[in-house]
Parts: structure tokens; C-alpha cells; sequence
């Protein structure tokens, strides 16, 4: 029987303010991954530390809440320990491109088959409002108050640099289209990012909701192609007034684990153990005589 | 005067002229005539120059160090020679490349024996110069009159893969080496090496390699690191075993991600691993603390080097022991176990895996330079894969999780600490669980009352292994005066010296650091007086057991600047003592 978003909820009500972009995350995530054909126990969500990394408590999934900025590295060890789980990364933008850049870049080039998910919201909310590396310049917050001085950092157009095979942006104000979104990225073979732009009622009032709804324009309503990949780079680059959200790029390349030699026999979590034969045992030994 | 199968080999090169894999191949076919072997690595951080050493101590009975004599010195170039002749015993020989310009008489000064041969001319015109090492082998065995089938015999092993005319250039050039050292200055030396006839077949293992194998044994299916000297060894050795037995090693892009990956791993079941020497270990320190909280099992072996900071990257040094016990912010139970032996480093491969899962919580294996790059020949059986166990502690099966009808408890309280545990993938174990404090389920929580319970609850683990952790070993009369107590890889170091000692000296050596086996080492250190030896500043071992137990320590022998303790340098510093 195929699970239904019921199946995917938890007794645990959300701590977010209310009219958070994380309410819309959360139940697009949820219709996503029903959307995709997919179970709570088939599915690991493994976020980092933000108001949006909550979300593995208010969705009945396995879920793995970790540390600020590590998520992606943790995902990767389960995915490659066991590739029958469908893996998922939620988390913010101080997570993901602050302590997190470096994994992102990297796991963006290996094409592990992940979907990582990045609740862009321009600014730090739990800490109660710094500047994020998404910021636009200008911007001024408490740690920024006479504006930003920085560039802001583009998931999509550094995803794309490293090579990414799935890349797309979202709306959380937006649900019902984000959630198809997500179920493409979890159905996608590969590694996949999903930018989605995120207001923070409390302490952004630059990016609201009528600021996106103002901007966003839909890339599957025109003749954009997503497989050519320096078109690709303009779609990225694109942000002011007029914001894409959708598919920027999608190419199939062999997966990471595809690759592994371990894995020839399937997921190693869920071989049994058990100890070496006598054989295997003289041929180790042999090695050292 | 002849003596038989005691003695030391050096051989001494630029980084990039081939001294480990001349000393490991030489140590090879020492072992395979059955004689007893301890090879000690020196070598500089740097892929070219500098100054290497492979030193080979012989004996017909085990050896578990190295000592100070040299009575064969191979150095392959000038520096090397002029560095390093001092070394050299009385009587003891120096052999060196004809052609090198040096004074014979100088090299000869204090009794030395130059033993000039043309090493790459003999290359040269039997083979090709690049195997002017393979011409100072040859050489070596000449002068001791080591058998020439041994050396034969390893150099078909070590050249096989080379093909059949390298190999026989190889045999060419040793042979014809051999034969004009053997001639010049064979009947004049005192040291000789005979092979033993019906020795049994013994194996030689460099530390590292015994601890991968063991973690390989003990069901290791996951490794993550990023490559840090003298760890390396680690992973290199997984990866070459992943494709038979299906073990995933993984070159993370940092240390941070080594230690992420293997948690990540863990967690869905894999019995997982990280290693890394201290820069590295410091990089994983707060995701030490995730496994902690998460209650995720981990192994990580931190290999120590001289620190701090880069430190002394190929030297030894046993100056993380304070950090590995406290580091995280916070309070977790930890388990840390520090293999004095090859063969404790190949148990602690499996029993660290086993400690892990069972009380769910990281297990860090502590070694140092010194253990794991010094090779020993072993005895087969020494290797026990017999007393392998792997006990994967309360991890639910299939049937368990399939009989649940209550929502499952990831951290449910109990006596012992230890919960049931299910990883991702069964429809009646679906929970998440957080690094946040949490409750039972794995619910984010900052209530107090359910803290404190939590806290107990983590910190009883401790309290439960403390039971299983080995007490220390004694070598030496228990009556002795002299008490040497050591840690981790001055094992062999100190056995050899309460030989030496003669019923006067006794070592209590300690492998389980953490929980610290309090009890059982109060009672070992009864009677005597105690003397710490360590390699670091602030004798970190010394402070650990006076803070544990109250005993007070006699006198501390430390060594801080690199290298490892020869039985010389602590029977120099005992004498302080006595």
C-alpha cells in the first residue's frame, strides 16, 4: 500500500514562528517523497543546526539531526553504508555555505545519489538575525550593520561549477510546485541540490513573501532548456528582478557508488557479519610471510 | 671471536633511494631463515633528500625493540655516512659505494671496519644502476655470511611482479656483491648470521597493518579518513583488501568529513571507522561529541605523532593522551585503549568495534609512530584469529524489530545505560534522533528533569564497561624493587629492559586507559619503587594515574623530541634512580 502524507506525520508540533517558509518546507517535503513512491522507513533525513534543521522531529522519518555545518559528510556515510536508503540533507544557508561550503562543493562533483535540500533564507534566524553567506550586498543585520560588504554566495551556480547533475530552485510559498520539485530530486540518479527560497518572517524583512512573489517566475512555463549546461550558468546567475525557480540543469552521469568496489555486493550495513573463513584467514596471513 | 645471529643493520639514505623498501625486504629474508627480526623506521617529511633510516636488530630470540649498537652500517650516500658512523660499534663495519668520496681512514676511525665495495659499478655491469640498493643487500649478507638463498628467495618475491628478467638481474647483481664483500672482509668481521634450520614460519608485520587486519577480521565494513602520517597506513592497507572483502574506504575531502562519513555510516548499521594522527583527531573533535550524544558507535585509531601543530609529522610521541580522554566540550562516555604490542594493536582492530556497539558510544584506539610503523616477525598463531568474537551488543535483529508494537525508544532509559538499538530501514523502527538533548524517542527536549535522566543514563555506560576493561600486565618478579610502568608502544622497550634488569626491575604496562581500571591498578603498582616512562613533556600518564588512584609516582623518564626510547636511555635515566 503506498504511503500517504499521514503516514509521514509526527507528533511533535513545530517550534518555528508562525508563517515561517519552514512550515511550507516541511509539508512539501512530506508530499514530495509520497509524491516519489516512497515510505518513512525508506527514507533518512539528515540535517545539520538551524530553525529548519528541525525538521527530521516533525516528520516521522528516520532522521539524524547533527552538527552545524555537517550534515552532508554524515549523509554520505549512510548513503554509501547503505544505498537502499533513499538520503535526503536538510538545512540552511549558514549551514551549507558557511562551515558546510566545503562539503558542498565536494559532494556536488562526486555525485553521490543524495538530495540536498537548502533552506535559503538569506539570514541566521535561530541566533536572532546575522547576516547569512546568501545575503545580498548591503544587507544590514546586526553583525552587518552598516550592510553587507560580501558577494552572496549562489548554491546553484556553484553546484553547477562542480558539477552537479540535478539542480533546481524553489519557493516555499509555494508549496504544491516544490513538492514536485522534490520528488524530481529524490527520483533523480545522482546527486541533487534544491535551492529554495525561504522568507524569515521575524528577521528578514527585505526577502518576504511578496518580495519572491513579485520576482519568481516559473522556468517549465518557457522554452528554457535544463540540459545545456552554460545556458544553465546564465539561469543561475539570474536574481533581481526577475528570480527563476524550477529545473536550472539535470544531466545523467554514473554515481558515485556505482563506483565503489565495496559495494559490489550490495549495501555493506546490511550484509551479516561474520567471521573470516579459514580460507580468507591463510590468504591474509600469507600476505605477511 | 664470532658472534651469531645479535647484531643491528642500518641503512641510511636520502628520501627517495629506496631505504624502507631495501630495509623491510632485508628484514623479510631474515625472518624467512628464521631469525627473529625488529625493524625501527626513521624517516623526514619530505618526498626527496633528507635523511632516512631502516634500523634491523637480528636475534634468535624475540625482539621487541631496537637498541643504541650498530655493527652494520649501509649508508647509500655521504651524508648518510658521515652522519651516522659513530653509531657503529667498535669492530662493526661500514659498507659503502666504492666510489663515494670519502677517506677511507676517516670512515675506519674508532675501530670501525670500512668495508668500501663498488656497489654501482657492480649495478651497472650486472644489471642496471637503479639497483645499486639490491648490490648493498647483497654486500651485507656477504660480510655476515647470511645464507644467499634467502636473500634469493625474498628477492624473487619482492621482484616478481617485475618479470623474469628483472628478477634475474636482481639475483645477478646481489650475488656478484655478495661474493666480493664475502672475499674482502668476510673472514675479518665478528658478526655473523646463520639461518636456523626447522624454524617454523613466522610472519613480519608493521603495526598499522596488524590493526587494519584486525578491524578487516572483526567485521569492519567502512573506513573514511584523510590521509595524515603515520595513519595512513590505515586506510591504504582497507583499500587494498575493498574489493575482496567488500569493505567501503572512503578519501574524505577533510578529517571533519573522515569522522562525519563514519558516523553517517554507523548509524545505518556498518560497523564504521575513522584514523588520523593528532591535527587530524583535533579537526573530529566535535563530531566526537555527536557520537557521543547520538549514542552512535565509533571507532576512530588516532596514531600519534609529535605535536603540536604539524608538529613533528614522522616522528613518535605520546603527548595526546590528556587530549584524546577530554576532548569535546561536554560530557560523554568515551572508551580509549592504547595496544602496547603488534599483536594488542591487531586485537584492539575487532575488540574496538565490539566495545562500540556495545555500549554505543566512540572507542578510540591510541598508537603512536613508534608501534605503527616498526616491523616484528610474529609468530603465526600470534595472530589469533581464533579468539575473534564479534558482538554486536543490544543491536535489535530483524525478528526483534519485526515483533515491536510499541513506538520504539531509539534512548530508552536503563539500568545498565545501554538501549535497544535499530538503525534505518525497518517500518516499526522509524525515529529520528538529534544532537540537541533529546528524550527517549530521540525527541528535541530541553526539559531538566529528562537532561538529568538522559545524562545518567549516557554516563552509566561508563560505569558499565569499567568492569571489562584489562587490567595491566606485569612482566618481570613481582617482588622486583624497580617498577617501570609504561602505556601504549613503550612495551617492548621496557620488557627489554627489565631483562636487562636482571629480577631487579618489573613493568606494569597498561593497555584499557579509559575508564581507567583504577582497582587493578592499585593493586599491580603494590611494593616498589614507581617509575612512569613516556614519551612526552608533562608525563601525561603519570598525572592520569594520580589523579585516578592517588599513587604517587617515584620518578618520570621522559623523551620528548621525536624519537623512540632505546633500553639504553632508560637505563640511563634509572640510574637517577637507584
Amino acid at each position: 500500500m503506498a504511503a500517504t502524507v499521514k503516514d509521514y506525520a509526527s507528533p511533535v508540533k513545530p517550534t518555528w514562528c508562525p508563517g515561517c517558509g519552514d512550515f511550507g518546507i516541511l509539508n512539501a517535503v512530506k508530499q514530495g517523497l509520497v509524491q516519489a513512491g516512497l515510505a518513512p522507513h525508506e527514507v533518512l533525513v539528515v540535517s545539520g543546526i538551524g530553525c529548519g534543521s528541525k525538521l527530521p522531529d516533525y516528520a516521522r522519518v528516520n532522521g539524524f539531526m547533527t552538527l552545524h555545518g555537517r550534515p552532508v559528510p554524515v549523509a554520505t556515510g549512510a548513503r554509501l553504508a547503505n544505498h537502499d536508503l533513499k538520503v535526503l540533507t536538510v538545512h540552511g544557508d549558514g549551514d551549507s555555505m558557511g562551515l558546510g561550503m566545503g562539503h558542498f562543493i565536494h559532494t556536488a562533483r562526486r555525485n553521490l545519489d543524495i538530495t540536498d535540500i537548502i533552506q535559503n533564507n538569506q539570514i541566521y534566524g535561530l541566533t536572532k538575525g546575522q547576516y547569512s553567506p546568501t545575503s545580498d550586498p548591503g544587507f544590514i543585520t546586526s553583525t552587518s550593520p552598516d550592510g553587507s560588504a560580501e558577494m552572496a554566495a549562489n548554491p546553484l551556480a556553484l553546484a553547477l561549477a562542480a558539477g552537479g547533475t540535478f539542480l533546481a530552485r524553489g519557493f516555499a510559498g509555494d508549496v504544491k510546485g516544490l513538492a514536485v520539485l522534490i520528488a524530481q530530486a529524490v527520483q533523480h540518479k545522482g546527486y541533487s541540490l534544491l535551492d529554495i527560497l525561504q522568507p524569515c518572517v521575524t528577521f528578514n524583512r527585505k526577502n518576504t513573501y511578496q518580495w519572491y512573489r513579485d520576482r519568481v517566475y516559473k522556468l517549465e512555463e518557457t522554452d528554457y532548456d535544463p540540459g545545456d549546461r552554460v545556458a544553465a550558468f546564465q539561469k543561475a546567475l539570474e536574481w533581481g528582478d526577475r528570480i527563476p525557480v524550477g529545473v536550472i540543469f539535470q544531466t545523467e552521469l554514473p554515481t558515485y557508488e556505482d563506483q565503489v568496489p565495496g559495494l559490489e555486493n550490495g549495501p555493506v550495513a546490511t550484509r551479516k557479519l561474520q567471521k573470516l573463513s579459514r580460507k580468507k584467514v591463510a590468504s591474509l596471513r600469507a600476505e605477511f610471510i | 671471536m664470532t658472534t651469531t645471529n645479535n647484531m643491528t643493520f642500518k641503512i641510511v639514505g636520502a628520501a627517495g633511494q629506496g631505504v624502507e623498501s631495501s630495509g623491510a625486504g632485508f628484514a623479510q629474508a631474515l625472518a624467512r631463515g628464521g631469525l627473529h627480526i625488529f625493524g625501527l623506521q626513521d624517516y623526514m617529511s619530505r618526498i626527496r633528500g633528507g635523511l632516512n633510516f631502516y634500523q634491523i636488530r637480528v636475534d634468535e630470540q624475540p625482539l621487541y625493540t631496537h637498541e643504541e649498537a650498530v655493527h652494520v652500517l649501509l649508508p647509500l650516500n655521504k651524508e648518510a655516512l658521515e652522519t651516522y658512523q659513530h653509531k657503529v660499534v667498535k669492530g662493526g663495519g661500514i659498507i659503502y659505494d666504492a666510489g663515494l668520496k670519502v677517506e677511507r681512514r676517516s670512515v675506519s676511525k674508532g675501530g670501525r671496519k670500512a668495508m668500501p665495495v663498488p656497489l654501482i659499478e657492480i649495478a651497472k655491469e650486472h644489471g642496471e644502476r637503479v639497483m645499486a640498493n639490491t648490490a648493498a643487500l647483497g654486500a651485507a649478507a656477504g660480510v655476515v655470511e647470511y645464507s644467499f638463498d634467502r636473500m634469493a628467495d625474498i628477492i624473487r618475491t619482492n621482484f616478481q611482479r617485475k618479470g623474469p628478467e628483472v628478477v634475474a638481474a636482481n639475483l645477478r647483481v646481489a650475488r656478484a656483491a655478495y661474493i666480493y664483500a664475502q672475499e674482502r672482509y668476510a673472514a675479518d668481521f665478528e658478526w655473523k648470521l646463520e639461518k636456523l634450520a626447522d624454524a617454523p614460519e613466522r610472519m613480519v608485520m608493521s603495526g598499522n597493518a596488524a590493526f587494519a587486519l584486525g578491524a578487516l577480521a572483526g567485521g569492519c565494513r567502512f573506513i573514511s579518513a584523510y590521509p595524515m602520517t603515520p595513519a595512513t597506513s590505515i586506510i591504504e592497507w582497507l583499500a587494498k583488501h575493498e574489493h575482496e572483502y567488500g569493505v567501503v574506504t572512503k578519501h574524505a575531502e577533510d578529517e571533519i568529513a573522515a569522522v562525519c562519513m563514519a558516523i553517517g555510516a554507523s548509524f545505518v548499521g556498518a560497523r564504521a571507522m575513522t584514523a588520523t594522527s593528532g591535527g587530524g583527531f583535533s579537526l573530529m573533535v566535535e563530531a566526537l561529541g555527536l557520537a557521543g550524544i547520538c549514542e552512535v558507535p565509533l571507532v576512530v585509531a588516532e596514531v600519534q605523532r609529535g605535536g603540536p601543530s604539524t608538529g613533528l609529522p614522522t616522528h613518535t610521541e605520546q603527548s595526546d593522551l590528556l587530549f584524546v580522554l577530554r576532548a569535546s566540550h561536554g560530557e560523554f562516555p568515551r572508551l580509549v585503549l592504547a595496544p602496547g604490542t603488534i599483536e594488542e594493536y591487531f586485537e584492539c582492530g575487532w575488540r574496538a568495534f565490539n566495545l562500540a556497539e556495545t555500549y554505543q558510544t566512540p572507542v578510540i584506539v591510541l598508537s603512536d609512530h613508534l608501534l605503527a610503523s616498526s616491523l616484528r616477525t610474529i609468530e603465526v598463531g600470534a595472530i589469533d584469529f581464533d579468539k575473534i568474537e564479534i558482538d554486536r551488543g543490544k543491536l535489535l535483529t530483524e525478528s526483534e524489530l519485526d515483533a515491536l508494537t510499541e513506538q520504539y525508544k531509539r534512548h530508552l532509559f536503563s539500568e545498565d545505560g545501554i538501549s535497544p538499538r535499530a538503525v534505518a530501514g525497518h517500518p516499526n523502527a522509524v525515529y529520528a534522533t538529534a544532537s540537541d538533548e533529546h528524550d527517549e524517542f530521540g525527541h528535541i527536549t530541553e526539559d531538566l528533569f529528562n537532561r538529568r535522566k538522559m545524562m545518567q543514563k549516557r554516563m552509566q555506560k561508563l560505569e558499565t564497561a569499567r568492569r571489562e576493561m584489562k587490567a595491566p600486565t606485569r612482566y618481570g618478579p613481582q617482588e622486583a624493587p624497580i617498577v617501570l610502568v609504561g602505556w601504549g608502544s613503550t612495551y617492548g622497550v621496557l620488557r627489554e629492559v627489565v631483562d636487562r634488569l636482571d629480577g631487579q626491575g618489573r613493568l606494569v604496562h597498561f593497555r584499557d586507559l579509559w575508564p581507567f581500571p583504577a582497582q587493578a591498578a592499585a593493586e599491580a603498582l603494590r611494593g616498589g619503587t614507581l617509575v612512569t616512562v613516556e614519551n612526552n613533556y608533562t608525563g601525561q600518564f603519570k598525572r592520569l594515574l594520580q589523579s585516578e588512584t592517588c599513587i604517587q609516582v617515584d620518578h618520570t623518564i621522559s623523551r620528548y623530541d621525536g624519537r623512540a626510547f632505546s633500553p639504553e636511555d632508560v637505563l640511563t635515566g634509572l640510574k637517577e634512580v637507584r
